[in-house]
């Protein structure tokens, strides 16, 4: 198997190669790619949408369909991810530790004891736990919350400089999925929970879909922002400007609460209790 | 021989992609083991992401954000602006790529506490037994 796969790729390496001979060369702006539709993305984008960043305009205006269903695809795999790996109740852990805060004693214990972690000497903590992480805490503490403006205003300032829902939101998922390595996974979800980040996911691709639906009702073509000019007062051009940002805050909200659903499910096998 | 060379130098970009695609492609064939075929796939993803942005690429060009100046001189011309259609697609395929990542990752999980290994040969064999 090993040589026949070496043949394989040789074969379908020397094929590619051999291809390139026809390709344009590097950063050659007559290049068949940047001669038919960029151009007109470029020069039409402050005129029809009052968007500088080309790369915004493009993504959830001129394709905006293409978005929406990408929004989609990745909607689908947390769902995906969410049933192939969640586990409900009758699978508790087979042992559970628990630390007494003054005395730093370990406890072992069988069965979860809810009247335990009712007690404010004793602390849950991960099975794999180690104990010199004050460091680590302290600093994400600190770095946690400069993390999410930072996502915050790439998602509101993806229209005049790099960023957008996308980056943005894997940025914010980004911050959670470190609070839930540097400290535990329990405190991550205490702060977000599970059916908070499920909502969010759906309803990150329901104000997506939902901008567009709103443009078909008011007149327009499915996902043709001019249309919403009609109800928030400013002319087309700004209307197509609001209706990118609405739609990039979906993608947003969408992807963030993937990617920590993702993570949580990942790391815990399903558990939701302890991961990495 | 000179031909040949020029033919290096002039698009050693695409050599990259393609060596790097290569990669990918072997692992996805010739690994046993399903984790290091979903690292194939990955890398495999990268050279087709490096790709597609390289394709963007003008020489002298900038990042596709049109300056307000030059707009309100009512002159952009395209030539200043690298290509941002590869760009955008590349940015929603990075995003999926993570998440159909984490999808293959769960049914890698799932297999695992299924058949108690992840070897290729051992599971069909197990398969095959039942």
């Amino acid at each position: 198997m090993k040589i026949l796969g070496l043949v394989i790729v040789t074969l379908t390496g020397a094929v590619l190669i051999w291809a390139t001979g026809e390709f344009p060369g590097w950063g050659d702006p007559n290049s068949p790619a940047s001669l038919h539709v960029s151009p007109r993305y470029i020069e039409k984008t402050l005129e029809e949408t009052s968007v500088p960043n080309a790369v915004t305009s493009v993504l959830a205006d001129y394709r905006g369909y293409d978005t929406m269903f990408e929004t989609t695809v990745i909607f689908a795999a947390g769902v995906s991810c969410f049933m192939l790996l969640r586990l409900f109740a009758g699978q508790e852990p087979e042992a559970v530790h628990y630390r007494h805060l003054l005395t730093g004693l370990t406890l072992r214990v069988r069965r979860r004891k809810e009247s335990l972690e009712e007690l404010e000497e004793f602390e849950r903590m991960d099975s794999l736990w180690t104990p010199h992480d004050i460091i680590l805490r302290t600093l994400c503490r600190f770095l946690i919350p400069f993390i999410q403006l930072f996502a915050l205003y790439v998602i509101a300032h993806g229209h005049h400089s790099p960023g957008g829902g996308f980056q943005g939101g894997v940025i914010l998922g980004a911050s959670l999925i470190l609070l839930a390595i540097a400290q535990d996974m329990r405190s991550a979800l205490d702060r977000v929970r599970e059916r908070t980040l499920a909502m969010l996911s759906a309803l990150g691709v329901s104000v997506y879909a939902g901008t567009g639906a709103l443009c078909l009702l008011l007149g327009s073509n499915f996902l043709d922002y001019a249309a919403l000019a009609k109800v928030i007062w400013v002319d087309p051009v700004g209307a197509r400007s609001l209706g990118i940002f609405l739609v990039e805050v979906g993608v947003g909200m969408a992807v963030m609460a993937t990617m920590i659903l993702i993570y949580h499910n990942l790391a815990s096998e399903g558990r939701l209790d302890e991961g990495l | 021989m000179e031909d040949a060379l020029q033919l290096l130098i002039a698009k050693y970009n695409y050599w990259i992609y393609i060596t790097l695609m290569m990669i990918g492609l072997y692992g996805v064939i010739a690994k046993n083991n399903l984790v290091k075929k979903i690292v194939g796939m990955s890398i495999f993803q990268t050279a087709i992401i490096l790709f597609f942005v390289s394709m963007g690429m003008k020489k002298g060009a900038t990042i596709p954000i049109v300056v307000h100046e030059e707009a309100s001189h009512g002159v952009i011309r395209a030539v200043d602006y690298i290509n941002p259609l590869p760009h955008v697609l590349m940015l929603t395929a990075i995003v999926v790529a993570v998440s159909t990542l984490g999808v293959a990752l769960a049914l890698a999980v799932r297999v695992y506490k299924k058949y108690g290994t992840l070897e290729e040969d051992e599971i069909l064999e197990q398969i095959r037994k039942s």
